[in-house]
């Protein structure tokens, strides 16, 4: 166990090695100089001359040589600075610690949503197989699967301005300072994203049942003369279920960053909206360490989604 | 024939994506106005009988927009799963068939690109590239390349030391010849299955870019630009014009992911309810290589990543 613990630990370093190059690229290549964007975009008032530019230029660090520019970087990151945005004062990384504990929290409640209806929801189709019940389901789960969630969000918006003229609170509310306004911020889009995650949980959690219920074991159990439920509960779901874990757990890495559409939709401030921001007012140095966070995210869950693959399952740990 | 009444969701499915298909093949015949014929007079009627489906605010008749945006949309996913999976396809043969270094590296750089959500992978590509459909395109293309890459491969290694691919070294054949002649064939159905399925996500890809305005630039009709900034228009915002895109966007979608499944089921029997894809990915591929990896799903989970 350790030994693959190691050796898939190191082959993530060369990952989130590659993972900043290529932002570290893309950001220097792709949109050119950004304080050309700077320079050239806003008001337009002002024109920068060329010493204010050469000026700024250092200030910011980009007249240094590119090598110097990425080990520079990295210096940052590993003290734990991501620096400044390009257009006010707040450091990133306290914007990144703020929004993130929304976007987290939406990700956790989404998660939690999609297990309370999903699971139940992909038992009762797999044990109902082929019937009324099955067809049903199964066709509400490809539904939701379908309806982009932004959309969801974008009409439980309309519906609440129209009916109630309800605006969603413009104020950030943390968990701890009063629970329920916290509770309208973030259950909407959490409802959101938790009806398409439950739909896939659904379809994940019946097929795995599905073929759980024709193995061995489970005719074992069955002819020890178990009642079904129990075959269900005690035997099928508890190897069933594990893949629906694991998923799960990637589905939380995921929903952190993936949810830009939704929490835009609900206007909600997570670290979507801020990348969104951030493209649109071509603030380099937000983008180019939000997607570094993204990535870094999607490493580490990688890493624990493969060791808790490696922990449940003994062939993959000496494959 | 068999197909359909094999399954009837299939048929359903290539109804929608048939309906569909005519109607932005026959946008201009079929559309009751123009779709960027600005009408001040009629800015923001409710549906009605002159407009089926409404006006938004510049007075745009939005039944002739959703026709001439289902257009856009459809061919900026089409396009761009086309684009992605026969990128990933050369991509995924040579790195398997070629192995060494090439693969290795190949195999990290693929990794690096599954490790940005799709979403955000797109945004900065079509953000870094510039406005534009091409870009779009593009952008949605490039998060199609890793899967269809790692499918390929997979295949490439089950069949690398076949006999038929063997015979054909043995008279002398070429490595491209072998790769193009020999392998290509057999990666033809789990790519089109690839490609099916991911069609839906594409279709939705393009919806939430252009929803951001990083997507389709106006004027131009997209599903997912005519939802952009409708709620922030004013304090009682015009329900229909979030109502139909967004619909047409689900139908679009639903009837992709359908047909998608349905042609798993038919092409691929074997991957028909898999419910430990990750497993049975990296035991099909494990013989082969030095290395395990459990990483590699074998087809995904559609929108377990939802926006």
């Amino acid at each position: 166990m350790t030994k693959y613990l190691v050796r898939r630990l190191l082959t993530a370093v060369p990952t989130l090695f590659g993972i900043t190059v290529l932002i570290f690229i893309a950001m220097r290549i792709l949109p050119g100089d950004p304080l050309a964007r700077v320079g050239g975009e806003g008001q337009g008032q002002y024109q920068l001359s060329d010493e204010e530019l050469k000026e700024a230029r250092a200030s910011l660090g980009l007249d240094r040589s590119l090598p110097e520019q990425y080990l520079g970087w990295m210096a940052d990151v590993a003290r734990g600075d991501l620096g400044h945005s390009f257009w006010n004062v707040e450091p990133i990384r306290d914007a990144v610690i703020r929004r993130g504990a929304i976007s987290l929290e939406i990700a956790v409640v989404a998660v939690a949503l999609s297990w309370l209806v999903g699971v139940p929801a992909g038992i009762f189709s797999a044990t109902r197989r082929n019937r009324l019940p099955d067809y049903v389901t199964r066709l509400l789960m490809t539904v939701f699967l379908a309806i982009p969630s932004f959309w969801i969000g974008l009409t439980t918006v309309l519906i609440l301005v129209l009916a109630f003229t309800y605006r969603p609170p413009l104020v950030i509310t943390e968990l701890w300072q009063n629970p329920l306004t916290n509770l309208q911020m973030v259950i909407g889009p959490a409802v959101a994203l938790g009806l398409g995650l439950a739909a896939g949980l659904a379809r994940m959690t019946r097929s795995s049942v599905l073929e759980a219920l024709y193995d061995d074991y489970v005719r074992t159990a069955r002819s020890k003369g178990l009642r079904e439920q129990a075959v269900v509960g005690r035997h099928v779901l508890r190897n069933a279920l594990l893949p629906v874990v694991t998923t799960s757990g990637a589905a939380i890495g995921a929903l952190l960053g993936g949810a830009v559409a939704t929490e835009t939709a609900f206007g909600v401030p997570g670290l979507g909206t801020y990348l969104v921001q951030a493209l649109n007012s071509r603030d380099w140095m937000v983008i180019q360490n939000l997607v570094l966070i993204y990535g870094a995210i999607a490493v580490v869950v990688n890493l624990l989604v493969d060791f808790s693959y490696a922990w449940i399952d003994p062939r993959i740990r000496y494959g | 024939m068999r197909f359909l009444r094999s399954s009837p969701l299939g048929a359903l499915a290539a109804v929608i994506l048939i309906g569909a298909v005519l109607a932005a093949v026959l946008a201009p015949q079929i559309a009751p106005y123009d779709p960027l014929h600005n009408d001040y007079t009629a800015a923001r009627q409710p549906p009605g009988l002159l407009h089926l489906l409404g006006t938004d605010s510049l007075g745009r008749d939005l039944l002739s927009r959703i026709i001439y945006g289902l257009r856009i949309s459809l061919l900026v996913s089409v396009a761009s799963i086309a684009l992605g999976v026969s990128a990933g396809v050369v991509w995924g043969i040579t790195s398997g068939y070629i192995a060494g270094t090439y693969d290795l590296l190949s195999q990290r750089l693929i990794e690096v690109l599954t490790s940005f959500p799709t979403l955000i992978l797109a945004m900065l590509l079509s953000v870094g590239l510039g406005p534009g459909l091409g870009t779009v395109i593009v952008a949605v293309g490039v998060t199609q390349v890793p899967l269809a890459t790692r499918i390929t491969r997979s295949v490439v290694l089950s069949v690398k030391q076949a006999q038929f691919v063997e015979a054909a070294r043995c008279i002398g054949a070429s490595g491209p010849r072998i790769m193009a002649r020999q392998i290509a064939p057999q990666c033809i159905a789990p790519v089109a299955v690839v490609a099916s399925v991911n069609l839906g996500a594409a279709i939705f890809a393009e919806a939430a870019l252009s929803f951001l305005g990083v997507g389709v630039p106006p004027p131009t009709p997209s599903l997912g630009n005519m939802l952009g900034g409708v709620l922030a228009q004013s304090f009682q915002p015009p329900w229909w014009l979030v109502v139909f895109p967004g619909a047409m966007i689900a139908l679009t979608v639903l009837g992709a992911n359908m047909l998608g499944d349905a042609l798993r089921d038919y092409l691929d029997p074997r991957l028909t309810s898999r419910p430990r894809p990750r497993r049975a990915a990296s035991a099909s591929t494990r013989s082969s290589e030095a290395q395990v990896e459990p990483a590699t799903p074998a087809v995904p989970s559609v929108h377990l990543t939802q926006t």
